[in-house]
């Protein structure tokens, strides 16, 4: 169980990452702090509503679903800006010269929640205020029980993956993201705004991340300006694993990566008879990734995209 | 007559700053001044004999002074020494070859941890009899150690992931340092090989095997007041010898190699240039350096853990790399001495000022705001604390701006092969064709 909701967080991360990828053809390394600018956004709105007693007045899933879609939006901002900031003057650019000042963006983000929030409460460790409600557990027949903050996790995740499917593959702007994606100099002349669609790209990735980073703030409740790193990570391996630049892959990378970390936490210690822990899952899912890199580049599902030409 | 002209101002510059930092020896503008000498030296139009005549009475005579009467000096020039060392072992692989190593602070632990854990009692652990920690003559026998240490890690890691494109490059090479820390954080068992997240101490020092020498001349001084000193000269010893390395190494055919193949791999392919060999050549190279500044580090340190081999200290290399220009051996310095002093000094010497002014309680009218009292300046304000801010600035806004550094490399003679002087970053055939259309 904890490896599908670890799965379905990192599918939604590796949205951003494989969406841009897609577009630009390069690793917004920054994206895992677009990811924390939602976890803190949800935070600091689910804290403001305690602190004013509107939180018990309010039904928990209207609470969840403002949570979830302030996040979206401010991080779907962050990654325009962003975008508009450290990446457009650099287009055209060998393609490291943006890598490093995402990087660079990367390390000032943290930095600069950090000073945000030392300023505003004087701590940059924020807990999410527990939602009663979540913490109950819901039960399946007589033997199963599931925490309801992982069925939070799960359905949220569905449904936004329903949305962007849907948005990418059957509206108009979905098909310019596509047709970007796949030439950038036919669709300027085919009279698609190339720029306007990429900070698009920016926006619906970065509103994944920030939707991620509140269903992270739900689930696990604690939260600082550094914690978006090993996710984000974990996030780059998954969109690589299903091949990046495609967004079932980045779906299944996800949910593969997911399970195998569960897996390796549980049983590694078991099938090494205790030589080696969980402490390593860490370990193994960058062995995989570098493992993929060598042996199938393209990722689960890369010949997939070369076929349907998206 | 012009350059007796400048020699005089320089010595007359040097003269004056040594003696505002020994007059002021708190100053840390004073301190910047005296080592900004180094770069008028670098720059004035005096003759080479000259150039090494004032840098050798700075670097060898002035500055192990001047640190004996403050020793935070003498600290900061050799942590300037350690960091300049390092970025000079990514400049090659950066800078000459183009390839982003993300993870060099690996290569690092590496060499830190093979001289931490012989050099003392922990090895004892794992290896039974009690022959440890080795006598501290082995110092020098593990720094050559780690240089082969190093390469062959280098070329472990370069082997499977140098086929892969630039980007991938970096984010494999950012994992492999993720995995050595993690296995450095984890391996005190099974068997307690590296003492995890306790980290290891205390480590021999070098041997300070010119004692007997220095009391046949009459001079009795305690090891504590000479182990600064004797750590400096290594250090200044150890960046000599990688900086003659690497000027050997820029200038010869591997050199010219390596800069083609950042200019253009195919073309490089083309030109019969084993681009494979020559990309694992410089992983090792660069690696080997990072690995023999590892040694040194952990006995300086005389304690290390893993919180020193952080992604934050591959990126403040990198940073100092990209500061500095990427491919020129004076732009890894001069980055490695901006970046160093910025986290050691300035960054520290504001928060102190900060503290100071908060303490004071000082009420500040400013014309159109109004009144500002002082002592509300919030105490998490402490901007020794935003390093990784400063370092992300850097690197933006020296991609935006500056992308070939202050010190790009000198385009002339043999090299004059790129186009527009500027450095590019690049491998693989199919750069940037999409972004050129969206742009």
């Amino acid at each position: 169980m904890d490896g599908v909701v670890l799965g379905f967080m990192y599918a939604l991360i590796a949205l951003g990452y494989t969406m841009v990828y897609g577009v630009l053809e390069f690793i917004n390394f920054a994206h895992s702090e677009i990811f924390v600018i939602g976890a803190f956004v949800g935070a600091e709105i689910l804290l403001g509503l305690e602190s004013s007693g509107v939180l018990a007045v309010l039904s928990p899933a209207l609470v969840v679903l403002l949570l979830i879609f302030a996040g979206m939006l401010a991080s779907g901002l962050a990654a325009v800006t962003l975008e508009r900031v450290a990446y457009r003057p650099l287009r055209g650019a060998p393609r490291l010269v943006p890598l490093i000042s995402a990087i660079g963006a990367s390390f000032f983000l943290q930095d600069f929640i950090r000073l945000v929030e030392s300023l505003w409460r004087n701590t940059f460790y924020l807990n999410y205020p527990t939602l009663d409600i979540l913490d109950k557990n819901l039960s399946l027949g007589a033997a199963v029980e599931v925490p309801l903050k992982s069925v939070l996790v799960i359905a949220t995740a569905l449904a936004m993956l329903l949305c962007l499917y849907l948005f990418v593959n059957k509206t108009k702007l979905g098909t310019a993201i596509r047709a970007v994606a796949q030439d950038p100099d036919a669709a300027a002349l085919m009279g698609i705004p190339v720029n306007r669609i990429i900070s698009l790209t920016f926006f619906v990735g970065g509103a994944m991340g920030g939707a991620a980073g509140v269903l992270f703030g739900l689930h696990y409740s604690l939260i600082n300006p550094y914690s978006g790193f090993g996710p984000g990570l974990k996030a780059f391996t998954a969109a690589v694993l299903g091949g990046i630049g495609n967004i079932p892959g980045a779906v299944l990378g996800g949910l593969v990566l997911g399970l195998m970390e569960a897996f390796a936490a549980s049983y590694l210690a078991l099938l090494t008879d205790g030589a080696f822990g969980a402490e390593y899952k860490d370990v193994f899912a960058f062995a995989v990734l570098i493992l993929i890199l060598i042996f199938r580049p393209k990722g689960l599902l890369g010949e997939k995209v070369r076929e349907d030409g998206a | 007559m012009r350059a007796w002209l400048f020699n005089v101002g320089l010595a007359g510059y040097i003269a004056l700053t040594s003696l505002l930092v020994y007059s002021f020896p708190r100053s840390v503008s004073a301190f910047l001044l005296f080592e900004a000498s180094l770069l008028f030296v670098y720059y004035a139009p005096v003759s080479r004999a000259a150039k090494l005549f004032f840098a050798a009475v700075v670097l060898i005579v002035l500055m192990p002074l001047l640190g004996s009467i403050e020793g935070y000096y003498l600290e900061v020039a050799i942590q300037i020494g350690i960091f300049a060392a390092l970025a000079l072992g990514l400049n090659i692989v950066v800078g000459f070859v183009g390839l982003l190593n993300l993870g060099f602070v690996a290569f690092y632990a590496i060499g830190a941890y093979l001289w931490a854990i012989f050099g003392s009692l922990q090895a004892n652990a794992f290896i039974p009899g009690g022959h440890f920690p080795l006598a501290p003559a082995w110092f020098f026998v593990f720094l050559l150690l780690s240089v082969a240490a190093g390469a062959l890690t280098g070329i472990l890691l370069g082997l499977p992931v140098l086929r892969l494109r630039g980007d991938y490059l970096a984010i494999v090479t950012l994992g492999f340092a993720e995995v050595v820390r993690a296995l450095v954080n984890n391996l005190d068992k099974p068997v307690n090989l590296t003492n995890g997240p306790r980290g290891i101490t205390p480590i021999q020092r070098p041997p300070l095997f010119f004692q007997p020498l220095l009391e046949f001349f009459g001079f009795h001084s305690d090891p504590s007041a000479l182990y600064p000193l004797y750590f400096y000269f290594l250090v200044l010893a150890l960046l000599l010898i990688i900086i003659l390395v690497t000027r050997r190494l820029e200038n010869s055919p591997v050199g010219r190699a390596w800069k083609a193949i950042r200019e253009d791999e195919v073309a490089a392919v083309a030109m019969g240039i084993p681009v494979v060999w020559m990309k694992l050549l410089a992983f090792a190279v660069g690696a080997s350096f990072a690995a023999a500044v590892g040694v040194l580090f952990a006995a300086k340190q005389g304690f290390i853990n893993p919180e020193s081999f952080t992604f934050m200290e591959s990126i403040g290399v990198l940073a100092m790399v990209i500061l500095g220009g990427m491919g020129s051996i004076p732009g890894a310095i001069l980055g490695a001495t901006i970046v160093t002093i910025l986290n050691l000094q300035l960054l520290k010497g504001l928060s102190l000022w900060l503290n100071a002014l908060r303490q004071s309680g000082m009420i500040l009218f400013l014309p159109l705001l109004g009144n500002f009292d002082l002592s509300q300046i919030p105490a998490q304000f402490e901007p020794a604390k935003y390093e990784r801010m400063v370092f992300g600035l850097i690197l933006i806004l020296m991609m935006i701006y500056r992308p070939q550094g202050f010190l790009p490399p000198r385009q002339g003679g043999s090299t004059k092969l790129t186009t527009g002087g500027s450095t590019k970053l690049t491998t693989g055939g199919n750069t940037g064709e999409k972004q050129d259309g969206a742009a």
